[in-house]
């Protein structure tokens, strides 16, 4: 038996209702889904607004953001993703999970998953800001309140994801 | 009553704090649900761990219930919620971007973040990414500005599209879920794997 024992995930049907609470509440006192994707555009523009004030005052962009949003990091999701890292570390603390590590199938090296990770996270990233939100705020979120644009974004995300599959096999199986 | 928020029973400033805990509430389930691992996540795509669907069909049917019985009894008014307006070109583009994103990096956003909170290196990778990403749309916006907001249909929820009552839909996707769920647990079966 080894010396740490971890503790196994929640049932998924458990941890969806659960989740599906936290998205009640978000909508019952904010009147307003979950999101994550909206968190870096904030930073991302803040960050350009700091750095690049006249290129953030002459691009259609951030001058469109920046007039409709007082201060970018005052944002609901820019609180709601701090809390997400306080959540997510709590959880791991408790289940004995918190540990520096590249997680990759066996069959790949860890140079090849983090080249893939930062591919992959330029695909989504660039999505998610066409899509108007990532699988929080546009797919799950957008479902909760059966908006068509939610289930179309979440058809599009699990169908593109299910058909190319099989190209990208060795680097999960 | 609610949204609390909208009838200002809170303040801009509450309903911050709000979100922060909110959050905390998110990334806990996330990560205990096993979301902070790619290869789980990745799971879903070859039928060896279909916890992705499991989760996110369970919350969606079970937000989309609570608030209709929370309007039902007077509790809500689902007239101040807001729904994802829909743009049919860019929601089906940036879907489909996303969904290469997603078996290419093995994340989404909300379980990265999820994922760098306990340590894994790959979603720090992944959140790079995620936020050359971002640049490359804010940089490039006059290139594909004429496609995000192509095609705009306001804000229809499904019910109204198929002209049917909001309870009706929401029972056949319940059933639907039902039946997803079902395939998922005859998959798990038929490709057997370890924990991740």
């Amino acid at each position: 038996m080894s010396e740490v024992k971890k503790t196994k995930y929640f049932n998924p049907y458990i941890g969806g209702v659960l989740l599906g609470l936290v998205l009640l509440a978000a909508n019952f006192v904010s009147g307003r889904g979950l999101g994550a994707s909206g968190a870096i555009k904030s930073a991302v523009v803040s960050t350009v607004n700091t750095v690049a004030p006249s290129h953030a005052e002459n691009s259609v962009f951030y001058k469109n953001y920046n007039e409709s949003h007082e201060n970018p990091m005052k944002s609901w999701l820019v609180f709601q993703m701090m809390g997400v890292l306080v959540g997510g570390f709590l959880s791991g603390a408790f289940a004995k999970r918190l540990k520096f590590k590249v997680e990759h199938s066996p069959k790949i090296t860890s140079k090849r998953r983090i080249i893939f990770a930062i591919l992959g996270g330029m695909f989504f990233g660039f999505g998610s800001q066409l899509g108007r939100g990532c699988t929080s705020g546009s797919a799950l979120s957008g479902m909760a309140v059966l908006s068509v644009g939610g289930f179309l974004t979440m058809a599009c995300i699990f169908g593109t994801a299910f058909a190319l599959a099989y190209f990208f096999r060795k680097n999960w199986i | 009553m609610a949204p609390l928020i909208v009838n200002e029973i809170i303040s801009p400033d509450t309903n911050l704090l709000i979100a922060f805990l909110i959050g905390i509430g998110f990334g806990f389930v996330l990560e205990g649900s096993g979301f902070s691992s790619s290869r789980k996540l990745a799971g879903m795509f070859y039928g060896y761990d279909t916890t992705v669907l499991k989760v996110f069909f369970t919350a969606a049917i079970t937000a989309m219930v609570g608030m209709l019985f929370f309007s039902l009894f007077g509790w809500m008014d689902l007239d101040f919620v807001y729904i994802n307006p829909t743009y049919v070109t860019s929601a089906i583009v940036g879907g489909v971007v996303m969904g290469v994103g997603f078996i290419m990096g093995g994340f989404c956003p909300g379980t990265a973040f999820c994922a760098i909170s306990i340590g894994k290196l790959d979603a720090l990778a992944f959140i790079g990414g995620l936020t050359l990403g971002i640049v490359f749309f804010t940089e490039g916006y006059p290139l594909f500005e004429e496609m995000y907001k192509a095609n705009f249909i306001g804000t229809p929820t499904m019910n109204e599209l198929l002209d049917i009552p909001r309870g009706v839909f929401a029972l056949g996707l319940i059933l639907m879920a039902f039946a997803m769920f079902w395939v998922g647990e005859w998959a798990e079966k038929k490709f057997p794997r370890e924990e991740y």
